[in-house]
């Protein structure tokens, strides 16, 4: 019988190394949406744990709504990846700097 | 039983699949193991009765995301080796950033047990037996507003990406349909007065 508990842990072990993705591929924006991606789906996890320990069928929603926003993020930020490669030649993330921020 | 040792495999290869996508030296392979992430959740999501949401993971994930994942991977032509100098010094903030979270986890899990017992306790809940069949009746009764939103935010998603991606090309041969159809006879024939030639 799985538990709770071990899927919180797996989701949360997913978590991790997905924020580490990102500090260790912080030049890559193709590799930084690929550490979103998986940060997303660790969110997943805990809703669908949730919902099926508590006998909730809401949080399966919830899952269904973060799927869509996800993908749309997805096909936006690649659109745009395209763009900026069409423009700079690159996707290095030091090497956008027109704002000056 | 047979459940658990379902989860301990697949767990254990969705964690070695995450780590090779942070790790792999190669976008592609990167992708590729994402994609492998992916499936091993819609098992683990199986496993907890979530089947409608597991093989929307597959379709929507591995069928359309991944593939413009990979679609793009291939088709920017990136120095890899150049994005990947002088990442090497952020080894310890990484490992320190991912001890903390999987610190605050252990934390909430283990050591609070979830605010409660109770919740860690909580064994299983029987769910209604179709899963498709509860989950659309939720959606479409009392979530029916935010699945509205939620299909406007994908027809919004997808007329920005073609309209950023799109590119015009110079010099193009195309008719303007609305100026062939505005064209009044006046402008086109022009009635001009001249002389009739004188006959000899």
């Amino acid at each position: 019988m799985i538990t709770l508990t071990q899927v919180l842990a797996l989701s949360g072990l997913l978590f991790a190394i997905s924020v580490a993705g990102v500090f260790l591929n912080r030049k890559n924006i193709i590799l930084l949406l690929m550490c979103i991606e998986l940060m997303l789906l660790a969110v997943n996890f805990n809703f669908v744990a949730f919902s099926r320990f508590l006998g909730n069928i809401d949080g399966q929603v919830f899952v269904f709504f973060i799927l869509t926003v996800a993908a749309a993020e997805a096909a936006i930020g690649l659109a745009i990846l395209v763009v900026l490669f069409r423009e700079r030649r690159s996707i290095n993330v030091e090497d956008l700097d027109t704002l000056k921020g | 039983m047979f459940a658990t040792i379902l989860f301990y495999v697949f767990g254990t290869v969705l964690i070695g699949a995450a780590l090779g996508v942070v790790l792999a030296r190669n976008p592609v392979h990167s992708a590729l193991l994402l994609v492998l992430c992916f499936f091993d959740s819609a098992v683990i999501w199986l496993l907890l009765d979530a089947e409608f949401l597991a093989i929307t993971l597959v379709l929507v994930y591995v069928g359309a995301v991944m593939v413009l994942f990979l679609f793009v991977v291939m088709m920017l032509d990136v120095n890899i080796e150049e994005l990947r100098r002088g990442l090497a010094s952020y080894w310890p903030l990484a490992v320190a950033v991912a001890g903390f979270v999987i610190f605050a986890m252990i934390n909430v899990i283990v050591l609070r047990k979830l605010g409660g017992a109770a919740l860690a306790d909580a064994t299983s809940v029987a769910l209604p037996a179709s899963n498709t069949r509860a989950l659309g009746t939720v959606l479409f009764t009392r979530y029916a507003y935010p699945a509205q939103l939620a299909a406007a935010v994908l027809l919004v998603a997808s007329v920005a990406a073609i309209v950023l991606t799109l590119r015009s090309r110079k010099g193009r041969k195309h008719l303007d349909v609305a100026a062939q159809v505005a064209v009044r006879p006046q402008d086109r024939l022009r009635m001009i007065k001249m002389p009739g030639e004188k006959r000899t």
